[in-house]
């Protein structure tokens, strides 16, 4: 069965390649686009590992087929830093050691910039509320929280 | 090195820097296992039996291996025939037999996802087509797996050369009890007949998996001299390498191991599961091979926690004075025997002074994954029960659940079950620290309840491998052979840069792989501050005393004549010259002419490990009509000995009590009637999410152990040890409901309710 | 003359009950082999399954431990990692 051509843009630059009818974006990030950031942690939505922006939306990228990203614009963790300057959420989960084997931080990452892109002073009920979709096993939340909070603040610049 | 009795004298140590590995982890650079390629890969997948129990008649690989695009297909038959061998290993007592058999069933499955066979293909979509061709006939057989089901005369058999240990005589008829322990002092009987008040109770446990969010993954290869490649991730390359060489036949020299990002262990990636299959598939398909498990496959393949029954029964007399405890735990191992059965059985009552103390176990296989360790293996179980029955007993005492732990309190000169005298502990400290919190005395409201719990861990020491390389600049290198699971580079870097005088960000922590370092023990058994620590704390003194020599040797005087302070040589007195400091930097720009490269790689096998304890204080909220519990507060009290990274210690205590949480309220395998598991995905599978919690008080406090350079005790497994009993007795504070099953989940707790026929929550 | 206990029921096929005993042996390794020499198999057993602890410190896989007389001497399961 012949691939699809996709044509999209990814992280602010158009990116073509070809998927499989049934392949999700997640595994066409990973295995075509060599954009390994994002991370399959069960592969049915639920744990949020794979965390993208479509069109500043946050979806879970193993739901969605590669072939649906045509025509729109995918923002992946690669894509949250400009350059080499990290974005203040990148730094604030730093300096609240906010991430312990780091697995699940590009998905917390994606999501909490979603989160502050549509709600700039959160409390920590609607941060933990918009953040259950997001499964972390070491760090208990706490830290991850603080983090959110201090990278508001930062981005309010508070 | 003497242990530094004041922390005023440290510099870094203590502090907070960044992880050196942070940037690499927030931007999605650093690799995972599943991240990791090999030029010319092809994708690995495993056949898993569909059945709980039933042999193995015929496999027939024919159609998949002719499939086009499918470049092998492996069996048992693929798979070295290994003797019976026992031996203990990182995660506890293992016969590599049943590891092998494990990775891939022979002759029989015993539980459902067994694999049985494995294919590598040019795609996933080729490998899963493979697999469907495959065709297996299998006799289903009865299958059990409860454990005292298990344990039941009639029970059906997963073994037949299985005969129980410990029992004399020795028995001849085969059974699923592989083994039966015992731990005694004193004498209970007398004991309970001197008590007052006497607390009895059998309470059960449910199988939790450790959960980590990252499946397991790995990349292997194998050239045609037999020298094999593999980047995995893993609590340990090392056990991947010892493992893999000993399943497949192969020299250990032959087998290179890169260390890949783990993302989350917790015990469960102390074993192999993927790793001899991908060198297998490569050899039999002459290619790199990739295997990656789904979320499925990690919970119907690998080991979680055994679940189990306790016993307790705990009597004291009126004024508080625990008289004698005893326990009888029956823990399931899965489909081979090894359930952390010795540990449980320690740790039940290592918080308390007791003189009679009586510890009966059993280690008992059932139809279910094989268990792996799972952060602190056995004592939660244990604790649960145990720290529930001492509560119940001071309730029944009219005692504060606190003053009956100090009134009974273990300390320096206690006598544990295992026949131990504690050395300087930190437990009355603990306890102190959390009835001095806020947390103990803050109001509660209606259906609302507060409990506490405390728990043990002994944390190990072992063998480590440390370096430290200056580089021509002045810059550092440490290098260790611990994965970094949670940070553990920070406190290398911090260690070797407190030693050596210079900043932390002149300090570079990296893992090298297998053959790049010397040899080092699993990241796990919250060793890796204390003994990979130790070693490289030792390797940054050594460098330090030839830094001393190099200077001596600038500056044409004798070695002792000179002093290492802040990162610079200095003469010892103003008899040894009027020389200026030498940096760090400026020795190291002479290293050649002073002798060579400067650098020491030192190894341990560290010993006396300090034992942890912790207290947590749980308040709850319980919906009495629907059962749903929110926890509201928590506060989790422990001694660390020595903080090096405090943020990370913190971290580590609040992980480990929300996994401790989950255990407690919604984590269970739930299996239907032919022994097939219902939840096997983190829909149903219910791990803590963020909204389920508040944020969790981690409350260090500092006892040091004086064996450690910095007075470090292990950290990370003692917190998991306390919250079930803390959130039980929350619960029962909340409700007036005393409940002995896990979990404590909705409908339990809503079956509780009506039992206890309680009036709704109207008023 | 050093004396070292066993905890745990895990020895009591090679010591048929027995779980105190007065030594000669001055470190770890030697009351391995002496061990083993009053019952066979049980200082393979005690080498590879368990861990020795010195006045409280626990020592496991040190051929080098120093055994004193007067100290407490018990043979303990190894502890493993998770």
């Amino acid at each position: 069965m012949s691939k699809i051509h996709v044509t999209t843009s990814i992280n602010g630059e158009p990116a073509e390649f070809l998927a499989e009818a049934h392949e999700s974006l997640l595994d066409a990030l990973r295995n075509t686009l060599n954009l390994t950031g994002s991370k399959e942690g069960c592969g049915s939505g639920d744990c949020g590992a794979c965390s993208v922006l479509l069109d500043g939306r946050l979806v879970c990228s193993c739901l969605m087929l590669a072939a649906e990203a045509g025509g729109h614009e995918i923002t992946t963790i690669e894509g949250i830093a400009d350059g080499d300057k990290l974005h203040p959420i990148q730094t604030a989960f730093l300096e609240n050691a906010a991430l312990q084997c780091g697995f699940c931080t590009p998905g917390f990452i994606v999501a909490t910039k979603a989160l502050l892109d549509q709600n700039p002073n959160p409390t920590e009920t609607e941060i933990r509320y918009w953040l259950a979709g997001n499964l972390c096993r070491c760090t208990g939340y706490d830290k991850i929280v603080r983090a959110v909070v201090d990278a508001a603040a930062e981005m309010r610049g508070s | 090195m003497t242990f530094i009795g004041n922390k005023s004298d440290l510099r870094v140590v203590g502090t907070r820097p960044v992880r050196p590995d942070g940037v690499d982890k927030v931007t999605g650079r650093a690799v995972y296992g599943a991240d990791a390629t090999m030029s010319g890969q092809i994708i690995g997948k495993v056949l898993r039996s569909p059945h709980a129990h039933a042999k193995i008649i015929s496999i027939d690989t024919s159609k998949a291996e002719k499939l086009a695009g499918v470049k092998a297909v492996i069996t048992a038959a693929d798979i070295p025939n290994i003797p019976s061998e026992e031996a203990f290993v990182g995660e506890g007592p293992m016969n590599f037999r049943d590891l092998s058999l494990n990775c891939m069933a022979r002759g029989k499955v015993l539980y459902e996802g067994h694999v049985v066979a494995a294919v590598a293909a040019i795609s996933d979509t080729v490998a899963d087509a493979a697999l469907q061709l495959i065709d297996v006939k299998y006799e289903v057989l009865p299958h059990v797996i409860d454990v005292e089901e298990a344990m039941a005369p009639g029970a059906p058999i997963l073994h037949d050369d299985l005969f129980t240990a410990g029992m004399t005589p020795k028995p001849t008829v085969a059974s699923n009890v592989a083994k039966q322990v015992r731990f005694t002092i004193g004498d209970v009987e007398a004991g309970f007949k001197q008590a007052d008040v006497i607390i009895e109770q059998t309470y059960t446990t449910a199988p939790v998996h450790q959960a980590y969010i990252e499946p397991h993954a790995c990349v292997a290869a194998i050239a045609a001299d037999g020298q094999v490649l593999i980047t995995a991730s893993s609590q340990g390359h090392f056990m991947i390498r010892a493992y893999t060489a000993k399943l497949l036949g192969i020299d250990i020299a032959n087998i290179r191991v890169t260390n890949a990002e783990i993302g989350g262990g917790f015990g469960g990636k102390t074993v192999v599961y993927l790793e001899p299959l991908a060198v297998a598939l490569s050899k039999k398909s002459g290619r790199p091979v990739k295997m990656t498990m789904t979320r499925e496959d990690v919970f119907r393949g690998t080991g979680p926690t055994s679940g189990g029954t306790i016993y307790v029964k705990v009597g004291a007399t009126k004024d508080g004075k625990i008289t004698a405890a005893q326990t009888i735990i029956k823990l399931q191992a899965g489909a081979f025997p090894g359930s952390p059965i010795n540990p449980a059985l320690m740790c039940a009552f290592a918080m308390y002074d007791l003189a009679n103390v009586d510890t009966l176990g059993y280690d008992v296989v059932s139809n279910r994954p094989k268990v792996a360790a799972y952060r602190a293996p056995g004592a939660p179980i244990s604790s649960f029960a145990a720290e529930s029955a001492i509560d119940d007993l001071a309730r029944k005492l009219g005692m504060d659940p606190i003053d009956l732990r100090l009134k009974n309190a273990a300390k320096q000169g206690s006598k544990t079950v295992y026949g131990v005298t504690h050395g300087v502990i930190g437990y009355e400290e603990v306890l102190n620290a959390a009835k001095a919190h806020p947390h103990w005395t803050a109001p509660l409201g209606k259906n609302q309840g507060r409990g506490m719990a405390t728990g043990f861990w002994f944390n190990i020491g072992g063998e480590s491998t440390g370096g430290v390389f200056i580089n021509e600049d002045g810059t550092v290198s440490v290098v260790t052979g611990s994965p970094d699971i949670g940070g553990s580079r920070a406190s290398m870097a911090m260690m070797a840069a407190e030693v050596l005088g210079v900043p932390y960000e002149k300090v570079r922590a990296v893992i090298p792989d297998t053959a790049s370092i010397g040899f080092t023990h699993v990241t796990g058994g919250s060793r890796v501050t204390y003994a990979t620590g130790m070693a490289v704390t030792q390797a940054a003194q050594a460098v330090v005393e030839d830094l001393k020599k190099r200077a001596a040797m600038i500056w044409d005087i004798s070695p002792e004549a000179v002093e290492w302070k802040d990162g610079e040589a200095v003469p010892a007195g103003a008899n040894a010259g009027g020389f200026d400091p030498l940096p760090l930097a400026a020795i190291a720009l002479k290293a050649g002419k002073t002798g060579g490269p400067i650098g020491s790689e030192i190894s341990v096998n560290a010993q006396g490990a300090g034992p942890g304890f912790g207290a947590h204080i749980c308040d709850i909220e319980v919906d009495p009509e629907t059962g749903f519990s929110t926890i509201l507060r928590y506060t989790a009290v422990q001694d660390v000995g020595r903080a090096i990274h405090p943020s990370y210690v913190e971290g580590q205590i609040q992980g480990g009590a929300v996994q401790g949480i989950g255990w407690a309220l919604n984590e269970e395998y739930v299996y239907n009637k032919k022994g097939l598991m219902d939840n096997a995905g983190f829909l149903d599978y219910r791990i803590p999410v963020a909204s389920d919690l508040p944020m969790i008080d981690a409350v260090l406090v500092e006892v040091p152990n004086t064996r450690h350079p910095f007075g470090v005790r292990g950290v990370g497994e003692v917190p998991i040890v306390p919250p079930m009993a803390a959130v039980r007795n929350a619960i029962r504070g909340a409700l007036n409901l005393e409940l002995f099953h896990l979990p404590m989940s909705p409908p339990r707790i809503r079956a509780a309710v009506d039992a206890a026929k309680m009036p709704k929550a109207a008023e | 003359m050093p004396k070292v206990v066993i905890s745990g029921s895990s020895c009591r096929d090679f010591t048929h009950g027995e779980t105190e005993f007065e030594v000669a042996a001055t470190s770890f390794r030697r009351l391995i082999h002496e061990l083993e020499a009053r019952f066979p198999g049980l200082g393979a057993h005690i080498e590879e399954y368990m861990a020795v602890a010195i006045d409280g410190v626990i020592y496991q896989d040190a051929y080098h431990a120093a055994l004193k007389p007067g100290s407490e001497i018990v043979l303990i399961p190894k502890i493993g990692a998770g």
